[in-house]
Order: C-alpha cells, then structure tokens, then sequence
C-alpha cells in the first residue's frame, strides 16, 4: 500500500506497542544542548542508569553563550554552571559535545544537519521545539521535553502515539523578495498557530522542490509555531547533494546504499493523507507579524487589524491584548513603524544563504541612526564562512556588529536583550511577550532581507521598495 | 518502578483567564537558567504576577482567595510555545496538581502527562460556570474524575475529556513511560540491526 514518509519511517522506527497503545520508537538521533539536559542526566543518576546508545547522542551548546565573549568565565555564572553541567555530563556519559573550542559549536539545529547528522529517513529528537527543523531532510524530528530527554538518553527509545499527516502544497511562482520566511509565515497566518495540533505537516509542490536545503530547514523550523510538531519535505536530490562530504555522512560505498534507501523513504505518490491544503505561491508577499503569536502577520502592505472589525469576541480580545502590548494603532500601515533593533541569526535564519542574501543588498548601504544592528551566525561554520566570503565586512561596514556563533536575541537567556519597550525587526521565530529579554519588549518577525530594510531605514519596510528588487 | 494510579484530583481552583498563554509567559526564559528544576515554582507566572521591583502585581495567583489552589484552570492553546518542561515542572512545583483549559499545545500535554499532572480539556462555557463557581466561593472543592471523564463541584457537573492514551496512562500508574521502555531493552537492539545509520 502507498504509504507516506511519515509511515515509512515511523514502522521502521517502531519497537512496540506500550500497554497504554503508545509506540515504543526508535530514535536513531538525539541532540542535546545545555538548557533541557541537565536535568534529564539529574533524573538518569537518581535513577542509576547509563546513556543506552552514547555515540548516537552529540551535544552542542548555543542558548546561553555570550556572542560577545569567548574566554571563560562568562561573566554571568548562571551561564557558566550550565556550561560546566554539559561539559561534565558529556564527557562523564561519553557524548560528543561541539565544545566551541572544536570550531563545530553551534545553535543545535544548525549543527546536526551541517555535520551532516540529520539524515533522511531517520528519527531525531531534542529537547527544543524547533527540531523540527531537521525534517528538511526528510527526517521525523520531535520537540521533546527532558523527561523524554532522559527517555531517549536511558532507553534510545520514547513512548509517542503517531501523528496525522497534512500534506501542505505550495505550487507557482513566489514574487521577488519573496522568501522561505515569507511562505512559512503564510501558512501559520492562514492555517493558525494551532492548526497543526496532532498533524505533522509534510511540505510539498514546486516551490519546495525548487527550494535550496537551507530554505527548506527555514519553513521546517516554524512548523511548531504553526501547532506541528513535526514538519517535513521529502527527500531528493537537493537533499543528497547537501550531505555528500559531510562528516557524519555515509561514504563510499555506503554513501550509494544509503541514498537507495532514502529514496525508498519518500512518500509514494498516491499515498492517503489526513489532509490536503493547497496554497498558490502568488499569493504570498512579504511577511511580517504585528502582534505577540507568530499567527499574527500580515503582509508589508496591509494595515493592522482594528479589533472593531474582528469576527469572534475571541478574535477581538486577542487583537486588543496584542495591540496593547505592541503599543500600535489599528487600521494603521505596519509599513513605517519605528523601529530600535534588528536583529539576524536563530536557527531559522541564522545561515550562510541568509547573510549572503543580506549582504549582496546592504552592501554600501548605511544602518539608521539610533538603530542598533546584530548579525549572529548560527554556528561557528557559518561564521567562518561568511568571514572568507566577506560578509562579516560588508555588515560591519553598513554598522551591524557581526558576532559570535549562538541564539542570541532570539531569546532571553544570554546577554543579548531587548531593553525597556524597544522593538525589534527579527529574523527569529518567536514574537511571545518578553521573549526578546525585556518583559515589555516588542518583536516583529520577518525575513532577513526585510530585517535589512528595517535596519537602514529604521522603520519597517518593503524590502523591494528599499533594494530596488522588481516586483 | 511503581507509579500512584491518579483517577481523580480533588481540591480548590484558580482561574488564569486567556487564551494561548505560552510557555515563554508560564516561565520566563531567564528563569531556565537552571541544572536542577527545585525551586522554579517561585517563578511561575512571573513576569505578570510581579512588578519590576518584585513587588505583587494584580494576578489571580496572588489573590490570597486563591492560595492553596491546586487545580489551574484556563483557556484554549495553553502551553504553547516551546517545548521547555520547566514550564509543566513550575506549574507542578507552585503545586498544582491538575489543569483544565479548552485545549492544550502537543508537547506541553505530553510533557504534564509524564510529570502525572493530567491535562483535562473541557467546553468554553463550561470553564467560565466553573471559573464563575470559584470566583464566587473560592473554598468550592472541584473534583477531576479522570474516570468518568467529568469534573463536580458544588453540586454542580461538566464534562471534560482527556485523550484515552493519557487517561490509561494516568488512571493505571503509567504515566512515566521510563520502566516500560527500559523493558523493551532487548526488542530495541533487534529494531536498531534493522537500520543500517544504527547497525554501524
Ligand atoms: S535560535 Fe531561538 S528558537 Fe532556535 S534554538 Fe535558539 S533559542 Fe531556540
């Protein structure tokens, strides 16, 4: 019988049915970083129990390192201690750990498919959300809590019921200045930030097909802003020629068998889906959010929702509530709102492609006056790429301070912080109340080209308007 | 290891009113800064329970009315966000025991779940007769029974649901899926010579 990806590898992965009708299943992958482990080693000691598979756990740590020091101590202890947790934990269960003295360190999500560790076919888990980044390559990636971390870390194995599948096409052509960030915030503002809830959403058409892997990883990344907890696109040769040479990638010999075998992964045409949801790439402009879920977005040339035209009472409270926070006007244009921050990086658009993209346009361009500007690599590969390539100049050059590898500003738990009711134009994928670090600071998420258009005009913008694409 | 079988939660309730209350809101980001998850119950709600100088805001969890509660009731999407379980953990360590709300986000469920902290969803208008019930007699003992899938108070009662491999789990002591899967030990090596990325 036809069957989709998600099937496929969730029978390949599936131990057994637990008493309660949960699958037992098989993760060949797990992650770690420093904020959602420690405790799960804490439970495994309490529990006397060893790390089942070692050598298929790697760690990395991303969300609390200061992008602005190397040397440690880091000025914050808390910060430190965590560092210190991961590194004992590691090498105490004999885990590979992308210290960043290795030059592999990175936002985890960045590292596993750069190392070429995700790998189609395969189930991954972590304990962050966005690992469903990693279903670009066609992999089932879970967001997992630490009481599944320790799961996975004692058994290589966690207890889930499967998902239903929605297949999630986008067919046409996008518009110029169009970009993955755009489509993914498409589809959470069409289908909700709960429409996903109990689906895993596999993207398809054309314009995933024609999509680089780094644009894949983008709309995959944002699937659990949409509800999904996992998110997918089928692999292909795109897929194989990002893994060729990697150093986690099969090879020789090896390599040809595992790319026959993540062919035979790929959904069967014909195969049934819980759900079709077809969307016309025409329709897709720049994106940006207005409000405080990532379902709140509009597109450069709307104006911002007036809670008096709202349909539910549901829906005008959660205007009001938003607007409120935001401190913006209903009816008013969202193009031309001030702004005080723009960031770039977070592993939904922290990667090479995005700051080349930035850099081809801001070049000899000037960031405005009283705009605080950061470009931060999602890992240290990427800065070292941009580096030979001569982005990190290009963006120092237009007043951005290029920095060092990890979240940073995507969320409060390093030095990089929103202050007071500061907003920020933001290439991350949370615009939650507070989570820029400052409990009254604002966050408009768009893509990293119109964070560049932010950024030099010191207001929001249409990036083609200001970079003179043709629309 | 031998888990309590919870069939029902009984005791008074605090409505944390809206809806998509994230995980961000539940424990702010800077309070993760933690090895250990003892002591974050202090931080729950925090950035709308306190002013900047530590002071009280007004929030239903600081209403001394309220204190003691252990069932949190709300509204629809609650948990969503990321998938920290320091959000569950602070909810569970300010000693809650239960959560009723119109819907949950995935992993935040998953996550209560496995703590043995059930998640019952229930009808909109259902929540605001209990919520109103609470508000007006804060003593009001509220029963979850896991069982019949309802929830009594005050002579009162409301349907509520909670998806049947959650009740099972939490109803016959297997909410911490750990013994069970340490279990499959052998069955989990046979699966994994299956795949050629974990035979190597
Ligand atoms: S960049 Fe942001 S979303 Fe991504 S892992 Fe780091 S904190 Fe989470």
């Amino acid at each position: 019988m036809a069957q989709s990806l998600f099937q496929k590898v969730w029978n390949a992965h599936a131990v057994r049915t637990l008493a309660n009708g949960q699958t037992q299943l098989l993760i060949g992958t797990h992650l770690i970083h420093e904020v959602t482990s420690p405790q799960a080693f804490g439970m495994l000691r309490d529990l006397g129990l060893k790390v089942a598979m070692p050598h298929r756990t790697f760690a990395t740590v991303d969300h609390i390192v200061p992008t602005d020091q190397f040397a440690e101590p880091y000025r914050d202890p808390l910060a430190q201690a965590m560092m210190d947790e991961l590194r004992r934990n590691c090498a105490q269960f004999g885990i590979t750990f992308f210290d960043r003295s290795t030059g592999r360190q990175g936002i985890v999500h960045i590292v596993g498919p750069e190392q070429g560790i995700t790998q189609p076919g395969t189930t991954i888990a972590c304990g962050d959300s966005h690992t469903s980044t990693h279903g670009a390559f066609g992999a089932i990636a879970f967001g997992i809590g630490t009481s599944q971390v320790r799961d996975v870390l004692a058994t290589q194995t966690m207890a889930l019921a499967p998902l239903k599948v929605r297949r999630i096409e986008v067919n046409g052509r996008l518009r110029p200045g169009v970009y993955a960030k755009d489509v993914i915030l498409h589809i959470i503002r069409v289908l909700g930030v709960n429409g996903g809830t109990g689906y895993a959403y596999e993207y398809a058409g054309n314009i995933f097909d024609g999509f680089s892997m780094e644009e894949r990883m983008t709309v995959c990344n944002m699937s659990i802003e949409g509800g999904a907890r996992v998110g997918y696109v089928n692999p292909d040769e795109t897929t194989f020629a990002y893994l060729k040479g990697r150093p986690y990638s099969p090879k020789g010999e090896a390599w040809d068998k595992a790319v026959a075998l993540w062919k035979s992964y790929a959904s069967d045409p014909g195969c049934a889906y819980d759900d079709v949801f077809r969307i016309d790439a025409a329709d897709i402009a720049p994106t940006v959010t207005w409000g405080i879920n990532p379902g709140q977005g509009i597109s450069i040339n709307e104006s911002i929702p007036d809670p008096r035209n709202a349909g539910a009472p549901d829906e005008k409270a959660s205007i009001e509530e938003a607007l409120a926070y935001m401190k913006l006007k209903p009816g008013a244009p969202i193009k031309g709102t001030r702004i005080d921050v723009a960031f770039l990086g977070s592993c939904t658009n922290g990667r090479l492609s995005d700051f080349r993209e930035v850099a081809r346009f801001v070049k000899g361009r000037k960031v405005a006056a009283g705009v605080k500007a950061i470009a931060v690599p999602g890992s240290q590969i990427v800065a070292l790429q941009c580096e030979k390539e001569g982005i990190d100049k290009v963006l120092s050059e237009a007043g951005f301070e290029w920095r060092a590898a990890g979240c940073s500003m995507c969320l409060a738990m390093n030095p990089d912080k929103l202050i007071g009711d500061q907003i920020c134009a933001s290439s991350s994928n949370r615009n939650f109340k507070g989570r820029q670090g400052s409990i009254t600071g604002r966050t408009i998420l768009m893509s990293p080209l119109m964070v560049a258009a932010a950024a030099v005009t010191g207001q929001v913008a249409d990036a083609r308007e200001v970079f003179s694409l043709n629309n | 290891m031998s888990l309590a079988k919870i069939s029902s939660v009984s005791g008074r309730a605090v409505a944390v009113p809206g809806n998509d209350i994230d995980t961000d809101r539940i424990i702010p980001a800077r309070f993760m800064k933690c090895v250990t998850f003892d002591g974050l119950g202090e931080f729950l709600f925090y950035d709308v329970r306190k002013n900047a100088d530590g002071s009280d805001r007004s929030h239903p969890l600081n209403d001394p009315r309220f204190k003691g509660a252990t069932i949190l009731l709300s509204g629809a999407n609650f948990g969503c966000g990321s998938s920290r379980e320091h959000a569950p953990q602070a909810i569970q360590k300010y000693g809650f025991k239960a959560i009723v709300a119109e819907n949950f986000a995935e992993i935040f469920f998953g996550n209560c779940t496995t703590l043995g902290m059930p998640c019952l969803s229930a009808k909109r208008e259902d929540i605001a007769i209990l919520s109103a019930a609470v508000e007006a007699n804060p003593g009001i003992e509220v029963t979850l029974d896991l069982v019949k899938q309802e929830i009594r108070f005050g002579g009162q009662r409301i349907s509520a649901t909670l998806r049947d491999s959650a009740r099972d789990a939490l109803v016959n002591g297997r909410w911490d899926a750990i013994g069970e899967l340490l279990e499959g030990r052998n069955a989990v090596a046979v699966r994994a010579r299956t795949l050629p990325y974990l035979a190597a």
